[in-house]
């Protein structure tokens, strides 16, 4: 059986969300700020009509159409309506899913006689969406890409096989490729679709990055291209609406208790852990107030999460009351059921909450463990990577001495050559060499250009001073000169 | 000698000590190296003398080392209570540049208590930890032998008096040796100008 795939586009999606719950007559638009200026994100027919343009200041639209009612988009409110209308296109066929931002994707391959055929399909389709007050553009062609190009450029159905010819004389925007890329194959002449692919592949992919060529061969159907596995990710969000506003940090904690608990249990079905946890409170005001958690490993132990949200929720300013909380798993990742020891924490859990506990103070990225790295400049012989990441395993080892502390080069004053200094002066302070011994030397790493190591070879030395110092020092006699680099306590 | 030195060294759990001197860092490192668990080091984000791992390798795991980076010294109280209150950690290694007040010092040693961990805060000459159990000097020794000898003296003593050693690290042992007396003296220096 041949593939079929229904591309569905709602063009006005914020604002027909917004006007179906508050019609309003004349012209429209929802906007969006962008650094500090309100910008035009979307419009309804009247005011695209009169003459306003997606993209455009509110300012100017505002002196062009005096009477424009506009209302401020909400993206997470667009998604959420997105992920329903997805939800209900599971009348067509259980393979139903989201496409970008403003799109629907669905595999109806053998669901279409269901409905009479796919003519028939696509007519109940629109019908049932425009009762919802919504205009959609569909498209259903062999692929994902052919369906989405017919559904942005010319809705309708191209017949199994005709996909090349259906897509030929297409705009190349059609192939789902950036502006920049368009206006590229416009400039070279390649206006169609079918201009493209009557090139040779090499020629293009010479020009254009290969994910040019893979946007065609998808459209086309030679590539294959999954129809994501159409089912939404699951939702990790719960929320609670409280009869009477709440203000008191203990109530707060115990109804982000049970949401926990609920919210755990969601996780713990998957096998997952959550990594962020995004508590948003309500006020009577309407005005919201969030908590972001960021957890050292994933976890979905609702008593532990529950203490590492006390400092944070004790924050929070109640205004007149809280009226609604909504907890939500930001980044969620595999977590398998594993064996809990008696007596709560498993051995490095109560590290891993010490980590996120830290970190929601002074920042998760702060917090670092070291990594060795083969290599034989000193200050690069290890990295930091998170903590976050937990136990770094590796091998340590010192093959000469190494000062604990580290510190960029520092230059002394001294004309000594090869030899350190009996006398010089270093942070302001007049030191004389007890003992030293040395050199060790060593090479940049010539195929790594290294400002620090523009002066060529060093040769280390440890220098006792009569001062009660014990320093690092390194004499470069390629240019010559002395520095200091490091401290032996 | 040794007798007492034993008892003193490492130091005291559940308790926030300091050190200052040249030798600081190697003290944290050969009080980490003998300290059980993770050690949690924080330092100021400015400053701009690094730990290195390489050399710490001498003296522990380093795998068991996690660094925290703060804006200054405020946070790095916070963060230290936290991590001495939490238990955690075996050692919580914090670097000041200002004295540390009595109230903050006091909450520094009621943290350490709960989480049973030791507290250990590094410092320029002259800007310790008022609510120190005690207070240590330190400064390398010199010796044509032993280029890790080291003079520690316990300036300031809540629990017994004060004294001075010389210590050397066994890399092998992966503990502090006090070294005789007359090595002492031979290497006995005046003290830092």
């Amino acid at each position: 059986m041949k593939r079929r795939v229904v591309s569905v586009w709602f063009q006005r999606l914020p604002s027909e969300r917004l006007l179906r719950a508050r019609p309003v007559d004349g012209p429209f638009a929802v906007t969006l700020t962008e650094g500090n200026h309100d910008r035009l994100y979307c419009l309804n027919r009247e005011a695209g009509r009169q003459g306003l343009e997606r993209g455009m200041g509110l300012a100017d639209a505002r002196a062009y159409v005096p009477d424009l009612i506009t209302r401020p988009a909400d993206l997470d409110a667009d998604r959420r309506f997105l992920v329903m209308l997805a939800r209900w296109a599971t009348r067509y066929t259980p393979h139903a899913g989201l496409d970008g931002e403003d799109g629907l994707v669905l595999d109806i391959t053998g669901a279409a006689h269901l409905f009479d055929g796919e003519a028939a399909m696509l007519e109940n389709m629109k019908a049932r969406l425009l009762r919802s007050r919504l205009s959609a553009r569909i498209g259903i062609a062999d692929t994902r890409g052919a369906a989405w190009a017919l559904a942005h450029f010319a809705p309708g159905i191209a017949p199994e096989g005709k996909t090349s010819a259906t897509l030929g004389p297409l705009s190349v925007s059609a192939l789902r490729i950036d502006e920049k890329t368009a206006t590229a194959l416009k400039r070279l002449g390649l206006n169609t679709i079918a201009d493209m692919s009557a090139l040779p592949r090499a020629t293009l992919a010479r020009r254009f990055d290969m994910g040019l060529i893979e946007k065609l061969e998808q459209a086309l159907g030679t590539r294959g291209e999954a129809v994501s596995p159409l089912s939404e990710p699951p939702h990790y969000g719960v929320r609670m609406t409280f009869p009477e506003p709440i203000g008191l940090v203990d109530d707060v904690m115990a109804a982000l208790a049970r949401l926990l608990d609920t919210l755990c249990l969601r996780l713990k079905n998957r096998e997952a852990g959550a990594r962020a946890i995004t508590l948003s409170v309500e006020r009577v005001d309407q005005t919201h107030q969030n908590v972001t958690l960021r957890l050292a490993r994933p976890m979905r132990d609702g008593p532990r999460i529950l203490r590492l949200f006390e400092r944070p929720v004790g924050e929070i300013d109640a205004g007149f009351g809280i009226e609604r909380i909504r907890l939500e798993a930001g980044e969620v990742e595999n977590l398998p059921a594993e064996q809990i020891g008696e007596g709560g924490l498993i051995e490095g859990e109560a590290l891993d909450d010490l980590v996120t506990r830290l970190g929601a103070r002074i920042g998760l990225d702060n917090i670092v463990r070291f990594q060795p790295v083969a290599s034989h400049i000193p200050e690069r012989g290890f990295t930091e990577i998170p903590a976050a990441y937990g136990r770094v395993e590796a091998e340590w080892r010192m093959d000469h001495p190494r000062p604990l502390r580290l510190f960029a080069p520092e230059p002394v004053t001294s004309d000594a050559a090869r030899r350190p200094p009996s006398r010089f002066s270093w942070r302001r302070m007049r030191l004389e060499t007890a003992s030293s011994s040395g050199p060790e030397r060593i090479a940049p790493e010539w195929w790594r250009p290294d400002e620090a190591w523009r002066s060529g070879l060093r040769d280390y030395w440890r220098v006792d001073t009569r001062q009660g110092l014990r320093l690092w020092m390194f004499h470069t006699p390629q240019v010559p000169g002395w520095f200091v680099h490091g401290l032996f306590s | 000698m040794q007798d007492e030195f034993s008892t003193i060294f490492p130091l005291t759990r559940g308790r926030v000590h300091d050190a200052s001197g040249p030798g600081a860092a190697f003290f944290a490192a050969a009080l980490a190296g003998m300290t059980r668990g993770t050690v949690l080091w924080i330092k100021p984000a400015w400053f701009f003398e690094e730990i290195n791992p390489v050399a710490l390798s001498a003296f522990f795991d380093p795998r068991d080392i996690i660094l925290a980076r703060t804006a200054d010294q405020t946070e790095t109280l916070a963060a230290a209570e936290e991590g001495l209150r939490s238990g955690a950690v075996g050692l919580v290694v914090m670097e000041v540049d200002k004295p540390i007040e009595l109230t903050p010092g006091r909450r520094l040693q009621l943290a350490a208590e709960s989480g049973r961990s030791i507290g250990l805060s590094l410092h320029p000459e002259g800007a310790g930890n008022q609510a120190a159990t005690t207070r240590w000097f330190c400064k390398p020794l010199f010796s044509a032998s032993d280029s890790t000898l080291q003079a520690w003296s316990i300036i300031k003593n809540k629990t017994g008096t004060n004294n001075s050693w010389a210590v050397r690290w066994d890399e092998t042992a992966r503990r502090i040796r006090m070294v005789s007396k007359t090595a002492e003296r031979a290497a006995s220096q005046g003290p830092p100008g």
